[in-house]
Formats: structure tokens, C-alpha cells, sequence
């Protein structure tokens, strides 16, 4: 079992009253260690789902989700959230950082609810090299009203690598910066995935973006495009 | 996350917005302040009414003889002449819980000045402790008089207001002198009013005397027998006017004992017997203790072994004392369940802001939940401030509430007294209304959904 993530005929069905609205209608992907994907597909093509339930933060109403090896699709709430805490890291589209918090302490966050016990001197040092590797060194105690869009969202990279996940999702994680920022922030995407071996998921409606992936997942009406089938 | 890992959390959030949290614990603050001022106030005023109810003496223990038992008949309590002075001298020094003590010695005779003629309710000898005893040292006229009276056995006495209407038509006796039993005594003093007391008795139609005087110039001849009532009317030879005007008072109720039965039945001579002691014990709490030295002291004076039946009896005022903690008991209720509202109050505030402050924060609460935090993390983390802000206010309060109880006592003068047991309530109770105020907000955090928690807008 080479795949980190495979998703087999996952499909998710919203219950809305009385009527029943399918949004995945039985995808199946897989997913190599060291991959750097991009997802993309208009709105309520369903890719937002598919993101939740990658991330496990939901879970599919059918189907099998295998991540390292284990089979994840019924997992309880607890189960996920550890999953969540050790294997998942997540960026999204606003940043989500706690105000009128530091930078250092937004990227020990995430350390408050692992279970391994470090200790606070370690967590500490460990939060201190990820912002060095996002380049905020010079910003730890800086509150994110003091920062500038794209420090905040390096923060929040930071804040995702810091219990070393296996795989990163990112929502739209440049749908807020400018176009140069934006371009700071793939790079560091690129070599977050090229030097560190880090699979990343990079969800998109921006093809500019898709370009800086080797591979592409189209999602359409709740099925995934076949790779060259399509435009 | 450990307990540390967890408060440091909450303070952290709570320090995010100073101002909220300072808002929100406001209601604790006035909520605890309100407990620690009114418990203070409260213990003041309680203080108060129990000086005012050993007034009328709840404190008051009264010793009084045993019954004398001769020939198979009883001649009923203080019969026996057990008590002397010096069983008061020894109370009022080896009796710690005892506050004064007093010697009576009783009589009930006439009392003559000029045209005017009296009997009054009470003729008492005593020693100036009496007035202490009694709670009645605040004299309308004159002064009391002294120890150096007492040993002396001057003829002096002060009387209470209703002799001073019946003997002198209200006109002032102080420097006058009145005739007991053919007694002069200069009167030094009259007694502020008292009224009635419990059973209806006029306690101003008092006449207060040095028990000496009293015990060898007025009573003299009551010495040579066991029963004062007894000889007083059977033995009455002197010009006495009571007996000739109620011949009837003479009737004996007893047989007198022939010289046999005396022979077998000695009576004890104390030329210095006194009727009864009366002390007060230092407090309220302090009878049952003041009755036990008591008891223990009398009995080592009059040599008693430890089988034998005590020879006297200590009497405490059960029904005052009743009154006196069944008050007491009120108010402290009273206080209780006001204070109980004021903390419920506080803590619905508490309950309000929590309930926003989870709305507020709904993406935080989603954010956390995807990095990891379990259901009962942000349980934990949302009642663990509820409970830092109760603990807070609770704080302040308790520096609020004493400062208040102390600027009520300068300011009104009234009587507060410090509560240990009100401030450790108020952090117990504030402690509590935190984490039972705060776990519903805290619940519907931990049961908000990821997904729609980090959309929440």
C-alpha cells in the first residue's frame, strides 16, 4: 500500500428535510506521498466536500477512506480529531488566526492538544524554527493586526507544520493576497513539498496556481474529471 | 491538555478583551461583595442583638441552694444554706468563662421614710458586681455603692424608680435616709428603669444594698434557723407591722423539729450563708462551660465527694437564651438567601456573556476542533474561563465587600464584624456558579461542528 491518502467510490449525500442532495457521487482518488496536487472545480462542483472529507472533518456517507494505510470513513468525532492533530495540517482561505494573539502563540496552538507530552521548552523551540522556515524569525511577538496578509498566511503555514503532518491541505490559501504574495506563498508551497517530502492538497479556481502542480484533479458535479477527457 | 496547559489558555482568552471580561465578572464582584458586606453587617448586627438580649440577662446563671431534706419533708429549693461568699470569691477567681459574680442575700420587709411606708418586690444585698451582673451600671442618679462599703457594711443603699415614687413622690432621694427594719440607710443612688421583667415582676421596686449590711443588720435573726421563710414568721418577736396586719402569716407550714431531730440532722453553721450567686457567663457560647466550672468549683469548696449529689444548682435562662439563637439563627438565614440571589444574579451574567463570547468565537472554536481539539477540549477550555472569571470576581469582591463593610462601619458607625466563613463561602460559591453557569455555553461550543464552526461568519 504505496498510496498516503486512496479514496475509493466516496460518496456524500446532504439530507435537506425531505429532499436528499447528493454532492459526491462516488469519487475515487489516489494520492502518493511527496505529491503535490491541486484540486479544482466551480463552486458547488462539490470540491469543498471532498475537502472535509479529506481533512476529516466529515465523514462520507459511502465509500472508503484509506489514509496510511487504515481504513478512516467511520471514525467518531475523537478519532478524527486526533487524526486532525497528527497527520492533517490545514490553511485556509482567511488565515483564522486568533486576534490579539502572537504569532508565536497562534503557531503553538495546535501543541495544546497533542498527546505525546513535549514539553513547554520544546514546543516553544519547535514553534520558534517553523516560523524561521516560513522567514517571520524577525516577527514572533507580532500580533496579526501587525502583520501584512501574506505574513499571516506564512504564520499560518507555520501554524499547520508544527505537529509535522503528513499532508497539508490548503483552501484557497492565496483567494485573499495579492498576486505577488500569492506567489511568495506557492513558492513556498513548492519547496515545503519539494525539501521536506510534504504531500500538499491545494484547492483552486485559479489555473495560474494549478500550474505550479504537476498534477490536477478537476471536480465536476460531484465526479472527478477524467485527466484529458475533459477541455 | 494538562491543568496548567489549561488555565493558561483561559487567561489568555480572558486577557484577549480586558474590557468584557472586566464587565462580565462585575456581576460576581457585586455578587460576592454584596455576601462579604452583608455577612459583616449581619455578624455586626447579630453582635448587637446579643448585647442587647444579655441585657435582660441570657447570659445570667443564677446558683441557688439545694433543698433542704429533714424527717422525710422537703423544704423545697434554696432551703439549705450551702452558699457563702467565699463561693462567689472563688467563681470570680477560678471560673474563667465567668464574667461577674455576685452574692445575694434576700429579704422582704418594710421600708419607711418620713409618713410614707413600702414593701418593695426585691430588698437585695449584694456587692456592686450586681449592677454588672445585671447589665445596669448606667445609673439615672448618684453612684453605687463600693467594695469598701461592702467589707464595711455601711448603711448605704441605691434604689430602683418605683421606690423613689412610692417612698419620695418621684422627688430626688440621693443624700436622704431610709429606715428597713429600723435600719437607717443613706441612699446613694437611684437605678435607671428596667420595667417588668419576663414573669411580670417590677424590677424597679428594688432596693440595693451591701449584702453585708443587709445579712447582719437587716436579717440578723433569719441565721438561727435552716429556713429563712420558716423562722422569719414562726420566730418574728420584734415589732414587725406585716405580721400583726396578716396574723395568717403566721401559720406554720411545717412542723417545727424538735430538738431530737435537729440533734440528728445537723445542719452545717455558716454564719456568712448567702441566699443565692449571681453571675453571667462571658458570652452566649460560653454557659455551658461557665455552668461546668461552676459546678466543679462549688462542689471542690464544699468538699463533696464525686458520688454525692451537688448540694446547689446552677440556673441558666433557657427561654431567653432560645430567643437570643433562634434570632440569631434568622438573620443569618435572611443574609444567606439575599446573598444567594445577589450570586444567582451574577452568575445568569456570567451565563450571558459565555453564551456570546461562544458565538463570538464560533470559528476559533472551529479552528481548534481542525487542529485537533476534541469535543471535551473546548468543553474544558470554555469552563475553565467561566470558572478564571468567577475566581476573578470572586477576588475582587472579597477586596470590595471588605472595604465597603469597613467604610460602613467609619462612615454609619455601624457595628460589622469580619466573617472568615463569608469570604471562604463566597470563593466556594463563586467557584461553583462558574462551572454551573458556564457549562452550558461551554457544552454547545463542544458540539458545534467543525465544518460549520470555520464557516461561521
Amino acid at each position: 500500500m504505496g498510496d498516503l491518502v486512496e479514496l475509493r467510490d466516496i460518496r456524500k449525500t446532504y439530507h435537506l428535510g425531505e429532499v436528499d442532495l447528493p454532492v459526491l457521487k462516488g469519487v475515487s482518488l489516489t494520492i502518493a506521498p511527496g505529491e503535490l496536487v491541486t484540486v479544482m472545480g466551480a463552486s458547488g462542483s462539490g470540491k469543498s466536500t471532498l475537502m472535509n472529507i479529506l481533512g476529516c472533518l466529515d465523514h462520507p456517507t459511502s465509500g472508503e477512506y484509506w489514509l496510511e494505510g487504515v481504513e478512516i470513513s467511520q471514525y467518531g468525532p475523537k478519532a478524527r480529531a486526533r487524526l486532525r492533530n497528527r497527520t492533517i495540517g490545514f490553511v485556509f482561505q482567511s488565515f483564522n488566526l486568533l486576534p490579539r494573539t502572537t504569532a508565536l502563540e497562534n503557531v503553538l496552538m495546535p501543541l495544546a492538544y497533542e498527546r505525546e507530552g513535549l514539553g513547554e521548552h520544546q514546543k516553544r523551540q519547535r514553534a520558534e524554527e517553523m516560523l524561521g522556515r516560513v522567514g517571520l524569525t524577525d516577527r514572533i511577538h507580532h500580533q496579526p493586526s501587525q502583520l501584512s496578509g501574506g505574513e499571516q498566511q506564512r504564520v499560518a503555514i507555520a501554524r499547520s507544520l508544527i505537529n509535522r503532518p503528513k499532508v497539508l491541505l490548503a483552501d484557497e490559501p492565496t483567494g485573499n493576497l495579492d498576486s505577488r504574495t500569492s506567489e511568495e506563498i506557492l513558492e513556498m508551497f513548492e519547496r515545503l513539498n519539494g525539501e521536506d517530502g510534504i504531500t500538499i492538497v491545494l484547492v483552486t479556481h485559479d489555473p495560474g496556481v494549478a500550474r505550479h502542480a504537476r498534477r490536477t484533479i478537476r471536480v465536476k458535479d460531484g465526479l472527478i474529471e477524467v485527466p484529458g477527457g475533459g477541455d | 491538555m494538562n491543568l496548567r496547559g489549561i488555565l493558561k489558555t483561559a487567561l489568555g482568552a480572558l486577557r484577549r478583551n480586558v474590557m468584557r471580561t472586566l464587565l462580565t465578572t462585575l456581576g460576581i464582584v457585586i455578587g460576592v461583595a454584596a455576601v462579604i458586606t452583608m455577612m459583616e453587617i449581619g455578624n455586626g448586627a447579630t453582635l448587637a442583638i446579643q448585647r442587647t438580649l444579655t441585657s435582660i440577662g441570657a447570659n445570667t446563671l443564677v446558683v441557688i441552694p439545694g433543698a433542704q431534706n429533714v424527717g422525710g419533708i422537703n423544704y423545697g429549693m434554696g432551703s439549705m444554706t450551702t452558699l457563702t461568699p467565699h463561693d462567689a470569691e472563688s467563681i470570680a477567681r477560678e471560673c474563667p468563662a465567668v464574667a461577674n459574680v455576685a452574692p445575694i442575700v434576700r429579704a422582704r420587709t418594710q421600708v419607711v421614710y418620713g409618713n410614707r411606708n413600702w414593701v418593695p418586690t426585691y430588698i437585695y444585698g449584694s456587692t456592686p458586681s450586681f449592677l454588672r451582673v445585671r447589665d445596669w451600671t448606667d445609673l439615672d442618679e448618684g453612684e453605687s455603692f463600693t467594695e469598701h462599703d461592702v467589707r464595711n457594711a455601711s448603711k448605704v443603699c441605691v434604689v430602683g424608680k418605683t421606690i423613689v415614687r412610692e417612698l419620695f413622690a418621684g422627688r430626688s432621694p440621693v443624700g436622704k435616709e431610709i429606715r428597713v427594719r429600723n435600719v437607717a440607710f443613706k441612699v446613694v443612688g437611684v437605678l435607671s428603669p428596667k420595667g417588668a421583667n419576663l414573669m411580670g415582676l417590677d424590677q424597679d421596686d428594688i432596693l440595693l444594698a451591701p449584702w453585708t449590711t443587709i445579712k447582719y443588720r437587716v436579717v440578723a435573726t433569719s441565721l438561727s434557723g435552716g429556713n429563712q421563710s420558716v423562722t422569719d414568721t414562726t420566730n418574728a418577736t420584734e415589732v414587725n407591722s406585716l405580721s400583726q396586719t396578716y396574723p395568717n402569716l403566721s401559720t406554720s407550714l411545717y412542723p417545727v423539729p424538735s430538738s431530737n431531730e435537729l440533734a440528728d440532722v445537723p445542719q452545717p453553721i455558716r454564719f456568712a450563708n448567702v441566699d443565692q450567686i449571681l453571675t453571667n457567663a462571658r458570652s452566649a457560647a460560653d454557659i455551658p462551660a461557665a455552668i461546668r466550672e461552676i459546678t466543679e468549683v462549688l462542689r471542690e469548696n464544699h468538699h463533696l465527694r464525686p458520688a454525692a449529689l451537688s448540694d446547689f444548682t446552677v440556673r441558666d435562662m433557657t427561654e431567653i437564651t432560645k430567643a437570643m439563637s433562634s434570632t440569631t439563627e434568622l438573620i443569618t438565614k435572611l443574609l444567606l438567601y439575599v446573598a444567594m440571589i445577589s450570586l444567582v444574579v451574577g452568575g445568569v451574567g456570567i451565563m450571558n456573556i459565555m453564551l456570546v463570547s461562544v458565538t463570538e468565537r464560533t470559528r476559533e472554536i472551529g479552528l481548534r476542533m481542525a487542529v485537533g481539539a476534541e469535543p471535551n477540549d473546548i468543553l474544558r477550555q470554555f469552563l475553565a474561563e467561566a470558572v478564571v472569571l468567577c475566581l476573578l470576581g470572586g477576588l475582587m469582591g472579597i477586596l470590595t465587600g471588605r472595604a465597603t463593610s469597613i467604610l460602613v462601619s467609619r462612615l454609619l458607625k455601624w457595628p460589622t464584624a469580619p466573617s472568615l466563613g463569608a469570604i471562604a463561602a463566597a470563593v466556594a460559591v463563586s467557584a461553583s456558579v462558574g462551572v454551573l453557569f458556564g457549562f452550558y455555553p461551554a457544552f454547545k461550543g463542544s458540539r458545534l461542528d467543525p465544518i460549520d464552526a470555520l464557516r461561521y461568519e
